[in-house]
C-alpha cells in the first residue's frame, strides 16, 4: 500500500497521484479490462448464472426506452404582454399602458401566467431529473449484473482451487498412512545384534554413486534395495527429521571435519534414500523435490549412526 | 507614493481569509509607502454591527480609518436574493440590489473615495464581492487596484462584476486558477495583472515539543486549521478520517485547531483544540505530520502555505482547482477527489516518512520562491511601477440605463460558473516547480 517507485529527490505529484489511483483500481478488484466484464456479461452469463432469472440484455432493454418528450414551454415576464420587436409600438404600448389599466387590471392575468410558466419550468426540471434518476437505476443495475458475473467466476475459480486442495490434502493423507505403515519397531537388543559397520551406501537404480566413494567391504557388500529393512530407512528419516529443526548438522555435531571436503562425512557418497521412491511424491508436482544440502545432511546422519 | 487598502474589516483580532490577506499587505507596503488602511465599524461579517467607533486609529503602525455601515445585514432578505440571482433568470437592478444586501454598506466610505481619490496614488481593494469593492472601485477607477480573493462560487457568475474586472488599473491575483477564471469569465485578458498570492510571518523555529506537551499528545497527528464549518468541507473530513481509522491500520490522529460550527466526531483520535493563539498554531503545524485542507472553494489557502513554510506535506480537496494546482506546481502536497483517494494518499504519507519529508522540503522551496515578503513585497512594487507609466488601456464601463437595468436578461450565476473552464491551471510556477523536482 505504501511503496512508491519514486526516490525521494525526486517527487513527482502526479506521478504519485497516478500510482496511488492505480493501487486503489487494484484494489477494486479491476483484474479484467472493461471490455472483458461486458464480454463475460454478455456471453458467460449462462454458463455461471441461471439466465431465467438475469438478463444480459438488461442496458439495451432499459435504453431503447425512450426519453420523456421536450415540453412546450415559455418565458413570461411583467413585460411579456406588451412586447413586440417594434420600438415604436413598443414605446406607444408603454405610454397607453396607464390608460389600458382604467379599463382592467392586467396584473393578476400577468401573475398567473407568469406562476404557469415558473410551473411548467419545474415540471420540466422534475421530469429530467426523474429521467436522470432512471437512467442511474438502469446503470446501477447494469453495473450489478456486471458485478455479479464475476463474482460467479471467482466463485468458480474458489471451487477449483478448493477441489485442488483437497486432492492434495488426500495425497497427503495417503502418503502418512503408507509412512505408518513401513514404520516396525525394534528392541535396543536387536538392534545391538545388528553388525556394528555402518551399512555401505546403497546404490538406487538411476542414481550414479560419486566416484570419491570408498569401495565397499565385502562384509558389506552391496545388496539390492529389497534386502533392506524398513527399520533402517525409518530409522534414517526419524535422525533426518530431528536434524532439520536444529540447522546444519555439521555445526551442530563437529563444525570443522564437516567443513572439510576430504573428510568422510563430505565425502561420503550419497546414499539416503529419498522418500518419492516409495511413496510416489515425486510423481505429484507440488512436491518440493529433494535438495543437495538434503542429501547432504543424509550423510552426516549415517556418520552419526557410526 | 501613497496607497489605501480598503477592505471590509480590519483588525488584529480579525482572522478572515482575505481581511488577514489585507493586513499583511498593508504592514508590509507601510516599509515602501504611505499606506493608510480605509475600512468599516464592523467585526461581524455576517451582520456588519457597527462595533468600532469610527475615525482613525494606528494598529501595527498603519492608519486605520473607519466608517459606519448604514444597515446591518438582513440574512433571511441576502439568502433570498442570492437565491434569485443564482438560480435564475434575473435583471441587472437583481445584482445591485444583491451587493446591497451583502453589505457592508458603507456610503460615507464610498463618499470618502469619491471626495478624496485624488489624494491616493492607489486604492488596494480587497474582495471583489463585496459592497466596498464594487462602488470603491467604480468610484475611484483610475486608481484601482483590485485583489478579487475570487472563489469558483456563483458569485463571479454575477454579470455586474464584469465590468468591474475588465475597468480597474491593476488586478492581483491569488493563483493562476483565479487568473483563468477571471479570465474566462469577464475577459479581462488586458487589464495589467499578476498572480502574487500572499506571504506569511511564520516563525523561524517553532516548538513542536512544547505543543505535544502543553496538549499532551503523543501520537503522530494529522492538522487541520482554520474555521470548522460546512462550507469548509470539514463534514466530509470527519467522514473520510473516521473511514480511514476504521480502514487503515495506523497510528495517526487528527487535531482540529479553530472555532467549530459544526458537532465535533467522539472519537479518542479526534481532538478538537479551538481556537489557539499564533504560537500554538505553528507549533502544532510543525509537530503535525501532515495538515489537511479539505475545503471545496479557496482562492489561496494561507493555512497551507504556512504548513510549506514549516516543511510539512500538505493533503487538500483535489475539487478545489486551486488547492490542486498549488499541490502540483510545487510538488509538495498530495490531493484527494474521494474517500478512496483520502486513505490510500494520507496513508502514503503517514507510513512513508521519506515521502512527506519530501514534500515538506518541496513546499518550503515552494514558499520560499513564490511567497517569500520580499517575493510579494517586490510584485506589488514593480506593479504600481508598471501602472505609473502605463496609460490605461480601458475605462470603467458605466451602468446600464433605466431600462436596461430592469431587463430580465440575465442569466443565472449558477449557469454561468458551470461553463467557466475547470482543473488546476498551467501556471507560471509550473515550469519552476517541475525543474525543481
Amino acid at each position: 500500500m505504501s511503496d512508491f517507485n519514486v526516490r525521494a529527490d525526486s517527487v513527482n505529484v502526479e506521478q504519485i497521484m497516478e500510482q496511488i489511483r492505480a493501487r486503489i483500481r487494484e484494489k477494486r478488484g479491476v483484474d479484467y479490462t472493461e471490455q472483458q466484464i461486458r464480454e463475460l456479461a454478455a456471453v458467460k452469463l449462462e454458463k455461471f448464472l441461471d439466465p431465467r432469472s438475469v438478463r444480459s440484455d438488461l442496458l439495451e432493454y432499459f435504453r431503447k426506452t425512450p426519453p420523456p418528450p421536450e415540453r412546450p414551454n415559455y418565458d413570461f415576464g411583467e413585460d411579456t404582454l406588451f412586447e413586440t420587436h417594434r420600438g415604436v409600438v413598443r414605446w406607444f404600448r408603454r405610454l397607453l399602458q396607464p390608460i389600458l389599466k382604467l379599463f382592467f387590471n392586467p396584473n393578476p392575468l400577468i401573475q398567473a401566467l407568469h406562476i404557469q410558466s415558473r410551473l411548467n419550468t419545474i415540471n420540466a426540471e422534475r421530469e429530467s431529473a426523474r429521467h436522470g434518476i432512471d437512467q442511474l437505476y438502469y446503470e446501477l443495475i447494469h453495473n450489478l449484473v456486471l458485478e455479479t458475473t464475476r463474482a460467479g467466476i471467482e466463485i468458480k475459480n474458489l471451487k477449483m482451487r478448493v477441489e485442488s486442495l483437497a486432492s492434495r490434502v488426500e495425497f497427503n493423507e495417503r502418503r502418512a498412512r503408507a509412512l505408518e505403515s513401513v514404520v516396525v519397531y525394534k528392541s535396543d537388543e536387536e538392534r545391538q545384534q545388528r553388525p556394528a559397520a555402518p551399512p555401505a551406501p546403497i546404490p538406487i537404480e538411476g542414481r550414479a554413486t560419486q566416484p570419491s566413494a570408498p569401495p565397499a567391504s565385502p562384509s558389506t557388500a552391496p545388496t539390492p534395495p529389497a534386502v533392506e529393512g524398513p527399520g533402517q530407512r525409518s530409522r534414517r528419516r526419524r535422525r533426518r527429521r530431528g536434524r532439520r529443526g536444529r540447522g546444519p548438522a555439521a555445526a551442530v555435531m563437529n563444525g570443522e571435519n564437516a567443513a572439510r571436503p576430504d573428510t568422510p562425512a563430505a565425502s561420503e557418497p550419497l546414499s539416503t534414500e529419498d522418500l518419492s521412491t516409495f511413496t510416489g511424491a515425486e510423481s505429484h508436482r507440488s512436491e518440493t523435490p529433494a535438495t543437495p544440502a538434503d542429501s547432504d545432511r543424509d550423510s552426516d546422519g549415517e556418520d552419526e549412526s557410526q | 507614493m501613497k496607497v489605501a487598502v480598503v477592505v471590509q474589516r480590519y483588525g488584529p483580532d480579525i482572522n478572515g481569509g482575505a481581511e488577514l490577506h489585507a493586513r499583511y499587505i498593508a504592514e508590509h507596503l507601510a516599509r515602501h509607502a504611505d499606506v493608510e488602511v480605509l475600512t468599516t465599524c464592523a467585526t461581524d461579517y455576517v451582520t456588519w454591527r457597527n462595533e468600532r467607533p469610527t475615525g482613525v486609529e494606528t494598529i501595527n503602525g498603519v492608519p486605520v480609518r473607519r466608517f459606519r455601515v448604514k444597515r446591518e445585514r438582513d440574512p433571511d432578505g441576502f439568502g433570498r436574493r442570492s437565491e434569485h440571482v443564482f438560480e435564475e433568470r434575473h435583471s441587472i437592478r437583481d445584482e445591485l440590489a444583491w451587493i446591497d444586501a451583502e453589505g457592508p454598506t458603507s456610503r460615507s466610505l464610498i463618499q470618502f473615495i469619491t471626495r478624496r481619490a485624488a489624494e491616493y496614488d492607489y486604492f488596494l481593494f480587497f474582495s471583489y464581492r463585496y459592497y466596498h469593492a464594487y462602488h470603491g472601485a467604480r468610484a475611484a477607477a483610475p486608481r484601482a487596484v483590485l485583489v478579487p480573493t475570487a472563489e469558483r462560487d456563483e458569485a463571479i457568475g454575477l454579470a455586474i462584476f464584469k465590468p468591474l474586472f475588465r475597468g480597474v488599473r491593476g488586478v492581483m491575483y491569488n493563483s493562476p486558477e483565479e487568473r483563468a477564471m477571471i479570465h474566462a469569465v469577464s475577459g479581462n485578458h488586458e487589464v495589467p495583472g499578476i498572480v502574487v498570492g500572499v506571504g506569511s510571518d511564520v516563525p523561524n523555529n517553532p516548538q513542536s515539543n512544547r505543543f505535544r506537551q502543553k496538549y499532551n499528545v503523543r501520537s503522530p497527528f494529522a492538522v487541520y486549521v482554520g474555521r470548522i464549518d460546512q462550507n469548509k468541507g470539514c463534514n466530509e473530513l470527519f467522514e473520510f478520517f473516521q473511514g480511514y481509522l476504521r480502514d487503515v491500520s495506523g497510528k495517526l490522529s487528527l487535531i482540529l485547531i479553530g472555532n467549530s460550527l459544526l458537532p465535533i466526531p467522539q472519537h479518542p483520535r479526534i481532538r478538537h483544540l479551538g481556537f489557539v493563539d499564533d504560537a500554538d498554531k505553528f507549533d502544532a503545524m510543525a509537530a503535525a505530520d501532515v495538515l489537511i485542507m479539505p475545503s471545496y472553494f479557496e482562492s489561496l489557502s494561507m493555512v497551507a502555505l504556512e504548513a510549506w513554510a514549516l516543511s510539512k506535506a500538505v493533503l487538500v480537496n483535489g475539487k478545489c482547482d486551486v488547492l490542486k494546482g498549488q499541490c502540483i506546481r510545487s510538488n509538495a502536497g498530495l490531493f484527494y477527489e474521494g474517500y478512496a483517494e483520502f486513505a490510500e494518499t494520507l496513508h502514503a504519507i503517514e507510513a512513508n516518512r521519506w515521502l512527506a519529508a519530501a514534500l515538506g522540503r518541496n513546499g518550503r522551496q515552494f514558499f520560499r520562491e513564490s511567497y517569500d515578503w520580499s517575493v510579494i513585497e517586490r510584485k506589488y512594487l514593480d506593479m504600481f511601477e508598471r501602472l505609473k507609466t502605463e496609460a490605461p488601456k480601458r475605462t470603467m464601463e458605466p451602468l446600464p440605463g433605466w431600462l436596461e437595468r430592469r431587463r430580465r436578461h440575465v442569466p443565472a450565476a449558477k449557469d454561468v460558473v458551470a461553463n467557466l473552464p475547470v482543473g488546476p491551471a498551467d501556471g507560471e510556477l509550473r515550469g519552476d516547480a517541475r525543474r525543481r523536482a
